[in-house]
């Protein structure tokens, strides 16, 4: 038997970063772009070698307490692989490769291909680290990884006035929050004495009390950080303008990609850094405001959209607010116990499935776009019997996203919802609920202006791109399959929510 | 092993017929649905449970009980199996199908193929309502049964379809939502784990609740009982919550509100009759008076209603209302004559109704009408489409020897010695006199439409129906006479289905 060197554990991140590299090296040749085929292949094959080794790895007990070493740590302490961070680097990894795939048709005919792809896998590298980091210095590194190259892509279509538009806007906001972020950590770290998580979190539980209220700022600016980057209430207004501006697959990868990535981060290090029960940082009440104000605020604004790329931005919020529950109604109750890990493992799970929900909807404006049919609803009129097999897919999504029973996003949802009212936090539950019924209003729409709507004229659709119309199907059958093939996802992130305090 | 095999094959038969040409859609379509009638005649002939399926001392046929996924606590399986109460409408709904299919191929005239794949798409999750026993899988095919009937509402109905569709899916939707609440509100404070119907319903009786949000265990059971009968009155409807199903039934096109008013009402009267009157049977009669206060208005307020309607489609959906108000009556008298007679109401009706929906739907097809003004003398042109109508609208009335008549009389008897219900004999001579009323609009329209000298207002050839679209009328008519003839093709094992419910209700 080999026996694997300790940074092996680190392969998900690494086939992404190499794969980065090659797809450089590989431009540095042909930097024509003349052969999209093999940048599109590369990319993809590397997403999938990091995915095998996430599921890999996960399967195999690496890093798990069930059937494992526990937790492996890295770099004394920087970086820890444990099953929370396998579980996110799967996501990611699902999610490139369906960007990736998406990507190779809407391309076509654009210049720098290979920086495009290199610069998704750069991004992707950055929040495979994110899921690992261990520390507050690595998170910011991480952090910082995943989002530069972002803005770049935000920005791709150099010539559209909306794309640069909203990169900028992106990067405005990011580097307020960036710096909102740091200055959260010096605080901490002031009052602390210490930057990795296992240290600040004994500091913590034994502070003097004259530095109480400088770790509680520190908390809440690092909060506020974390809030940038999973695009929720107060820093989220970046979102849908950046989600609207961008190549839609860069939409689809930033809202559901680098929203997982941020809720990688900020639940390990409240978890792991943040003990609920040490002076001045009780953050719960923090999230849970937080967590209703965010899917309010982002289901009303849904509801008033008129086109269709703002609506799923929005959206987004929305279901970032859900997420946010995880932590909301986190009981922090006995380590490693079962029940400790239930809600935050049911919010590990609704990022999983609306990874593959979120991601094909917006590739399926990418190919809205692609046949330049329009961006509102009413453009859409028609569309399902012109494409019937791509608009059954989005129905698919749609449905799933409002929380319908046959999909997958009914039960992470409701699984998020049982495990808040099993933590006593009924109300919570109650919000979710409602807010999920409300959904089902602007996602309906999209189905009522596809199968239903008359089409206003007459128009072709030009062509069936293949990698388009091959992504949205798979993130349609991922959905679906996520009904029954539930079980193991959420047994598997329950669990390894339960190893993360141990 | 036969259940899955049957909804998977409906599954499968969807998808074929959704990808299929449309010119071939239909009769693919009606060839594949024969293969659930087979099964489901098949299943009728090996049925060898006994007992009620939610109740101590019963044992299913065709069982699979299979772990599916363990939420907070609680197991979710996939369970299935059928009784002497779900075997009936299991049957009804594959016939139905195939019928409705069937009398498809003339009205429907665009996308065919995603018309006939939802038809079929839909069927299955109704084999689904009907046989599974667990909360959650019975719930995820409960919601699949709205999204076909939203699309074949919304694309092939009438000018203001996508009103009534919208209506419709708003309405059960949020419905379902209470229901949800009552019934999670009670199994959250339950001493059980697992989502098991028998094992809730068990437990619910051995007093294994605890009181939640500040209320009794009492209050609570009372309050999830309002929820959930509240969830369900809606899918029935019972007045005045009926008022999404006129709108949705003029609108549908004909095979869809076939089976609207034939199987997808009754999965309403199945679930109070399975949640409510099986799970809590102290509410149910404690409150029986109450219910069968809305009872009694639905069979008076509905028939007056069909008696105030100029539109053929309407007068039939506001009789459902009227119909489905005997079943409720039948389902609180807790006598085995009463909640048995329910039960057979919920395959007449879904026969008569069927029935009635598509004859008028035959008569439409050529008139391009349904207003009882526009036309009359029909018989004249259409004597053998005609001919079937008369003998299901007098099959509506309850003529003896015909299913509706065999049901409602088991109901009134029920009702009429019921213990549970106060005054008893006076709600049923008041919900009797319904019957009096349905005589009445539907001999008034009948003789205005059919009879008397032809008259069309519309410029259409008038020509006989085409042999598909008779075909259905006619075995609908022969079930509906041959289960009036003999009753106990079905009453048998609804009998012995519902015997325990009336142990644990008090009734006799």
């Amino acid at each position: 038997m080999v026996v694997y060197p300790d940074w092996a554990a680190l392969a998900p991140a690494l086939a992404l970063a190499v794969t980065g590299l090659v797809l450089l090296l590989i431009d540095s040749v042909d930097p024509d772009d003349s052969r999209p085929g093999l940048l599109a292949g590369t990319a993809v094959v590397g997403t999938l070698v990091s995915l095998g080794y996430a599921g890999w790895f996960l399967a195999s007990g690496t890093g798990q307490v069930d059937g494992g070493t526990g937790a492996i740590s890295l770099y004394r302490d920087a970086l820890v692989v444990d099953g929370m961070a396998l579980f996110f680097q799967a996501v990611f990894a699902v999610v490139t490769a369906l960007v990736c795939i998406a990507s190779y048709d809407y391309l076509k005919e654009r210049a720098y291909q290979a920086e495009f792809y290199s610069l998704v896998m750069f991004a992707a590298t950055g929040m495979a680290v994110m899921a690992t980091a261990n520390s507050l210095a690595t998170a910011f590194i991480a952090l910082e990884l995943a989002s530069l190259p972002s803005y770049a892509l935000v920005a791709f279509l150099k010539h559209n006035r909306g794309s640069v538009e909203a990169s900028l806007k992106y990067f405005l906001i990011g580097a307020l929050s960036s710096a909102v972020f740091a200055f959260g950590i010096s605080l901490v770290y002031a009052a602390t004495g210490s930057l990795l998580l296992a240290d600040v979190a004994s500091a913590l539980s034994a502070l003097d009390g004259g530095l109480t209220g400088v770790a509680a700022i520190g908390v809440l600016m690092v909060a506020g950080g974390f809030a940038f980057k999973t695009a929720s209430v107060p820093f989220h207004f970046w979102a849908p303008e950046a989600y609207e501006g961008a190549p839609a697959p860069i939409s689809a990868f930033l809202s559901s990609a680098s929203k997982a990535a941020g809720f990688a981060v900020l639940f390990r290090v409240f978890t792991t850094a943040f003990p609920l029960d040490a002076a001045g940082v009780d953050w719960m009440l923090l999230f849970q405001v937080l967590a209703v104000v965010t899917m309010t605020l982002g289901n009303f604004a849904a509801a008033t959209q008129e086109t269709v790329k703002r609506m799923l931005a929005y959206s987004s919020i929305g279901h970032a607010g859900y997420a946010l529950i995880g932590l909301a109604a986190w009981s922090g109750g006995a380590p490693g116990s079962v029940e400790n890990g239930a809600v935050l493992g049911a919010s590990m799970a609704h990022l999983l499935v609306y990874g593959f929900m979120n991601t094909g909807a917006f590739l399926f404006v990418a190919l809205a776009e692609q046949w330049d049919v329009g961006r509102t609803f009413e453009d859409y009129a028609g569309l399902g019997s012109r494409a019937p097999m791509a608009s059954v897919a989005m129905t698919v999504f749609m449905f799933s996203l409002a929380g319908v029973p046959p999909f997958g996003g009914f039960f992470s949802k409701l699984f998020l919802f049982a495990g808040a009212v099993d933590a006593g936090f009924w109300w919570l539950a109650a919000v979710g609920v409602v807010n999920s019924t409300l959904s089902l209003y602007y996602y309906s729409r999209v189905v009522k202006a596809l199968w239903v709507d008359d089409p206003v004229g007459e128009f072709e659709l030009g062509g069936t791109p293949t990698g388009l119309y091959v992504a949205v199907v798979f993130a349609a059958v991922g959905t679906l399959l996520l009904l029954p093939g539930f079980a193991p996802v959420i047994e598997t992130a329950q669990s390894v929510a339960a190893a993360l305090v141990p | 092993m036969i259940i899955e095999a049957l909804i998977g094959f409906t599954f499968l038969a969807a998808l074929v017929v959704m990808l299929a040409p449309d010119e071939y859609a239909g009769r693919l379509a009606f060839g594949l649905s024969l293969l659930p009638v087979v099964g489901s005649l098949y299943m009728w002939s090996q049925f060898d449970a006994t007992g009620n399926a939610l109740l101590e001392g019963g044992s299913l046929a065709f069982e699979t009980q299979v772990p599916w996924l363990t939420a907070a606590g609680y197991q979710i399986q996939w369970f299935v199996g059928v009784d002497g109460i779900s075997l009936p409408l299991i049957v009804l709904a594959t016939v139905l199908s195939s019928l409705a299919i069937l009398s498809a191929w003339t009205p429907i005239d665009s996308r065919q193929s995603q018309f006939f794949g939802l038809m079929l798409f839909m069927e299955a999750n109704l084999l689904g309502v009907f046989t599974a026993l667990d909360f959650f899988l019975w719930f995820v095919f409960w919601e699949a049964v709205l999204v076909p009937m939203y699309f074949l509402i919304a694309i092939w109905g009438g000018p203001r379809r996508k009103y009534a569709a919208i209506k419709f899916f708003v309405y059960t939707n949020i419905a379902s939502l209470i229901m949800f609440i009552g019934f999670m509100a009670l199994v959250f404070n339950l001493d059980v784990n697992t989502f098991g119907l028998p094992a809730v319903a068990v437990a619910l009786r051995s007093g294994g609740l605890s009181g939640a949000f500040g209320l009794s265990p009492t209050a609570l059971k009372t309050a999830a009982f309002a929820a959930m009968f509240l969830g369900f009155a809606v899918k029935v409807p019972v007045v005045p919550f009926h008022t999404w199903l006129p709108d949705a039934h003029v609108e549908a096109p004909t095979p869809a509100s076939v089976m609207l008013a034939g199987v997808l009402l009754k999965m309403g009267t199945y679930a109070l009759l399975r949640f409510n009157f099986t799970m809590l049977p102290d509410v149910a009669t404690q409150y029986a008076g109450v219910i069968a206060i809305f009872a009694v208005v639905s069979v008076i307020y509905g028939a007056l209603l069909a008696l105030a309607q100029q539109d053929l489609k309407r007068i039939v959906a506001y009789s459902s209302v009227s119909s489905m108000g005997y079943v409720i009556l039948g389902l609180v008298a807790y006598t085995q004559l009463g909640v048995g007679g329910a039960t057979f109401q919920m395959v007449a009706h879904g026969l008569i109704s069927g029935l009635m929906f598509m004859a008028v739907g035959v008569i439409y097809n050529v008139t391009h009408t349904r207003m009882v003004g526009d036309m009359s003398g029909m018989a004249d042109r259409m004597p053998v489409t005609v001919g079937i109508l008369v003998a299901g609208a007098f099959g509506y009335m309850g003529l003896p020897l015909m299913a509706g008549f065999a049901a409602e009389y088991f109901i009134f008897q029920g009702a009429f010695a019921s213990s549970v219900i106060p005054v008893a004999p006076l709600f049923t001579a008041v919900a009797m006199f319904g019957i009096v009323i349905v005589a009445g609009y539907l001999l008034l329209a009948m003789q205005r439409t059919l009879f008397g000298p032809f008259r069309l207002e519309t410029d259409y050839e008038v020509t006989r129906a085409e042999l598909h679209d008779t075909l259905p009328l006619m075995v609908l008519l022969l079930c509906t006479i041959a289960l009036g003839v003999a009753p106990d093709i079905f009453f048998t094992m609804i009998k012995e289905a519902v015997t325990p419910i009336l142990a644990i209700g008090g009734g006799a």
